[in-house]
């Protein structure tokens, strides 16, 4: 007897992945993920673990999640409630189950609902026997550590391996729903163990016996057909925001011939930067494993006075740490690139959850009158282009800059549509040079950007000192005077005001002007213009403007602003563009704020906009 | 030889008035260092002067090559940074007690520990000079200043033997007043291939004045210091009659001519690990006499050297993306037509 299926097609899926942090959840979600890119479908991601690196198995603390959105539209966000949860143990259900829609897909590994289990999740009942979840989702109660038993009966691994095959016989039956190929994971699981033919045999045929599974077990009916999404023209490949910084670092090299000399110190989330860093020695990048977050942007300004372009990598606690040498690098006027991949705060908060309240401390957190330019990337695939501007900012106007990027846009991931670097901005470094010893003054500048020149030691004839003392204009001799002070902070404040000259003109999504302009800034991106469109199919009428400097501001906010009747600044923290916003431009900005290690939902976002229309 | 114009002490002087104390030990300092420098190199651009926060870490704005004065205790970071990024610098660190052993302690033993090829010259004159009169990790305990008025209650540092502890490879002791022997440290921490670590007593006289006296003091010099060379005798005194004799593993001083001949005197090997803990542990004794001179001394690759190793080893590897285009375009790709 054939069984029979029908197949619907839907235009956007919300699944999350959840187990205990060794059931594997985030390898499944990263395969559902590289699966859906491959497919063609517009997705978004956002992984969420916890801190710990083996919390008590089985524990609601050791839960681990993925969640992926993907369409064949053009999606902005990883999706808020998910339409399929996948519950590798009760543990995870216990977490996740309140975020399942109404009627939604519930995939359960029944074989993991043991007395033990169910009671570390504080489960008096069993949730797939009493009858609590059926009437509610659309349940599916899967013995995926049986199936995988007798899947992998006659290769020579312990049972245990065996056991650890499930999250592929979950992300098989999920393959089977929404009618994905297997071989883009097979083929990488023959890579991934390439010398453990036992264990690729093992992990395939879980990944099988899911799949089999839906496609044989009476209980599914439906197959979800998501088609290819409509994305401009182009080559793509998944892409995560680490990945994306690491390689915009590396085509600033490229194209600048500058050599690179990260230094870094190991911290959540900012750590895999320096990890992939560390693989392209042979693209001439150099990688400095310091002994502390001070000793990481110091051997990064070290080796921009030397000629390299310095590079540090940290988040809060250690951006913190790496404050003082900031103010020493704008008093030297050296290049250098400071990554601030922001998570919960303050002091060790909440390490692997995403938040944007360093705004404050990237923009001011500094003694003195410390100018630094700040520039923050809006999605994954834009920690790209914020890495390459960034440097070739840094550059231009010898100054460090701060990128601002946070724990969702490392972590999460999107189809990227692969850039050519001959299209880049062009990115050329001159040294003083030999030539220029005749009267040579360090601190003379260029009168467009009021850069100094980068004469570094090895120059002949060159010969100077710098420092963190005041420095006297031109001859950049330490110098105590009080008009020559006023002097020099109006030319370091005006030198980060002229990268404005840079800036693009600021792009109004949806109404250019009206009632509600929403404004967000680098991660908020996504919810945002989710939102806008949510709100514009419901013929209400917002304009999104996505703001990625923020320091300095676009040079057309200002006027941008005044078309509106309200602003609204959704961000993750509890208003700080928002007070950005109404000290520089004297708008009663209205915010949209808040922190839960989470970005913002649409959603919130589509209802606050209700709100203020109503008001 | 190198055929290129030999420099002259002139040449290492910058235009800035020097403003240390009159009187202060640094002035001897920079003085030697400038005139030794054109023994040391014909490439003046290529040497780099990088401080902390003190006296002594103005020390770069009077020495004309180029310079880094940097912030408090974090020198090492820099000039490691520096070096890193370009390995043919040769580069000098300045630092005093305060910068080098408390606020950048960290920094330095893991400087010495990574053996980095610079050289750091350490002004150790048990004091705060530039904050005016407190207390430093290399203080005497019970020492009196304005923040420890009843006495100071933490135990010191002794920077040889913590230099040797952080596995620093090269490891030298000399003091300002002794010129010649300043001058030829300099010239030995250039010549060695590694971290190269001098510590450099230094007479602050206003807050701290005559620290070192008796090391200095014509009456009682010779019987306070002893001068170590690789492969000589442990011999001083006034009467150049006293010696390091070894009981057992227990150094002991003893007078030569008595009960003991010269060849019973320990010979100074640079190279034994042994020696030079025991010549570190007579700074705090008040039976043995200082030890000036290199205490410490081996060959072990450089951070620089191995990294450049490294670095030559990958782009030597040709598996795997061969440009940084190959890297954009790694992985699972599609196209959207």
């Amino acid at each position: 007897m054939t069984k029979s299926v029908s197949n619907k097609t839907i235009d956007n899926v919300t699944i999350r992945f959840a187990g205990d942090s060794g059931d594997g959840m985030q390898l499944s979600g990263g395969r559902f993920t590289q699966t859906s890119a491959v497919v063609g479908n517009d997705l978004s991601t956002l992984p969420d673990f916890p801190a710990e690196i083996r919390a008590p198995a089985g524990s609601l603390a050791g839960v681990s999640s993925f969640q992926i959105h993907f369409s064949s539209q053009e999606i902005h966000t990883p999706g808020e409630r998910p339409d399929v949860l996948v519950a590798m143990n009760p543990a995870a259900l216990k977490v996740h189950l309140k975020d399942l829609i109404p009627g939604g897909t519930l995939i359960v590994n029944k074989n993991a609902f043991t007395k033990k289990n169910l009671s570390l999740a504080g489960y008096d009942n069993d949730p797939t026997e009493d009858g609590s979840l059926v009437d509610y989702y659309s349940t599916h109660f899967i013995e995926m550590g049986k199936l995988v038993t007798l899947a992998c009966e006659g290769i020579d691994i312990p049972s245990k391996m065996v056991d650890r095959t499930k999250n592929l016989c979950a992300l098989g039956v999920l393959f089977w729903m929404y009618d994905r190929p297997l071989k883009p994971t097979i083929d990488w699981l023959n890579q991934k163990f390439k010398s453990k033919p036992d264990i690729i045999e093992a992990n395939v045929r879980a990944l099988n016996a899911g799949y089999n599974y839906g496609d044989t077990a009476e209980i599914f009916t439906t197959r979800y057909i998501v088609e290819k999404a409509k994305l401009p023209e182009g080559k793509y490949r998944n892409m995560n925001g680490t990945l994306a910084s690491c390689l915009g670092i590396l085509t600033a090299a490229e194209k600048s011939k500058l050599d690179i000399t990260f230094a870094g110190y190991p911290i959540t989330p900012a750590s895999n930067i320096l990890h992939t860093l560390s693989n392209w020695k042979k693209f001439g990048i150099k990688t400095y494993q310091a002994e502390d977050e001070i000793a990481g942007i110091g051997a990064a300004l070290g080796a921009s006075y030397g000629g390299s372009l310095g590079i540090t990598a940290s988040s809060g606690p250690g951006i913190a740490l790496k404050t003082e040498f900031m103010g020493l690098a704008i008093m030297t006027e050296l290049p250098l690139v400071i990554i601030n991949v922001q998570r919960g705060g303050p002091s060790t908060g909440l390490p692997t959850k995403t938040e944007q309240s360093d705004l404050f401390q990237a923009v001011y957190g500094r003694n003195g009158e410390a100018p630094i330019p700040v520039l923050a990337p809006t999605t994954p695939g834009d920690c790209f282009h914020a890495a390459y501007e960034a440097c070739r900012i840094a550059v231009k106007y010898m100054t460090p800059i701060i990128v601002l990027s946070d724990g969702y846009l490392v972590n999460g991931s999107e189809p990227w549509l692969i850039p050519n670097p001959d299209n880049l901005e062009s990115f050329d470094v001159e040294f003083a040079k030999v030539e220029d010893a005749e009267g040579f003054l360090p601190y003379k500048r260029n009168e467009k950007t009021l850069a100094r020149s980068w004469a570094i030691p090895g120059t002949k004839g060159l010969e100077h000192r710098i420092g963190g003392l005041e420095k006297q204009d031109i001859t950049g001799n330490v110098n105590y005077d009080s008009d020559n002070h006023q002097k020099m902070v109006e030319i370091r404040s005006q030198k980060v005001a002229n990268i404005a000259n840079e800036i693009p003109p600021t792009e109004i999504f949806g109404e250019s002007k009206g009632d509600i302009l929403i404004l967000s800034w680098g991660s908020g991106h996504g919810a945002s213009r989710a939102a806008t469109e949510s709100l514009l199919s419901e013929n209400i009428k917002v304009g999104h403007a996505s703001i990625k400097w923020i320091s300095p501001l676009p040079s057309d906010l200002g006027s941008i602003l005044k078309n509106y009747n309200k602003v609204l600044i959704p961000e993750v923290n509890t208003g700080q563009f928002r007070q950005i916003i109404r000290a520089e431009y004297l708008i009663d900005a209205v915010g949209l704020n808040e922190v839960q290690g989470k970005p913002l939902g649409a959603s919130k976002i589509v209802e606050k906009v209700k709100d203020l229309i109503n008001d | 030889m190198t055929d290129k114009p030999v420099l002259k002490k002139k040449d290492f002087e910058s235009d800035q008035a020097v403003r240390w104390c009159p009187g202060c030990g640094d002035y001897a300092i920079l003085a030697q260092t400038q005139k030794v420098f054109p023994e040391i190199t014909t490439d003046k651009e290529k040497v780099v002067f990088v401080s902390g926060i003190g006296c002594s870490s103005r020390f770069p704005y009077y020495m004309n090559t180029y310079g880094f004065h940097t912030i408090h205790g974090r020198a090492p970071t820099v000039a490691s940074g520096l070096k890193i990024a370009n390995p043919d610098l040769s580069v000098w660190l300045v630092t005093g007690d305060g910068d080098g052993f408390s606020i950048g302690g960290n920094h330095m033993i893991h400087l010495l520990r990574r053996n980095i090829n610079l050289n750091v010259m350490l002004f150790n004159n048990r004091i705060y000079g530039l904050t005016k009169g407190q207390y430093s990790p290399t203080s005497e305990q019970g020492k009196v200043t304005y923040s420890t008025p009843m006495g100071s209650l933490d135990y010191p540092f002794n920077p040889t033997k913590l230099a040797l502890g952080a596995k620093g490879a090269f490891i030298a002791k000399t003091i300002d007043r002794d010129l010649q022997h300043l001058q030829s440290m300099i010239k030995r921490a250039n010549d060695h291939r590694g971290t190269s670590f001098i510590e450099i007593y230094q007479n602050c006289n206003i807050f701290n004045d005559g620290a070192f006296s008796e090391l200095t003091d014509k009456e009682t010099k010779s019987d306070r210091v002893l001068k170590v060379e690789h492969g000589e005798p442990m011999i001083f005194g006034a009467e150049n009659n006293k010696g390091i004799y070894l009981d057992g593993t227990t150094p002991k001083v003893v007078t030569v001519g008595e009960k003991f001949s010269i060849d019973d005197i320990l010979v100074h090997d640079e190279t034994d690990e042994f020696i030079g803990d025991m010549l570190s542990n007579f700074t705090a004794s008040d039976t043995f006499p200082e030890p000036l001179g290199v205490l410490y001394c081996v060959e072990r690759p450089t951070y620089d050297d191995l990294m450049v190793d490294q670095m030559n080893e990958a782009k030597k590897n040709t598996k795997g993306p061969k440009s940084v285009n190959d890297l954009l375009n790694a992985g699972d790709t599609w196209e959207v037509k």
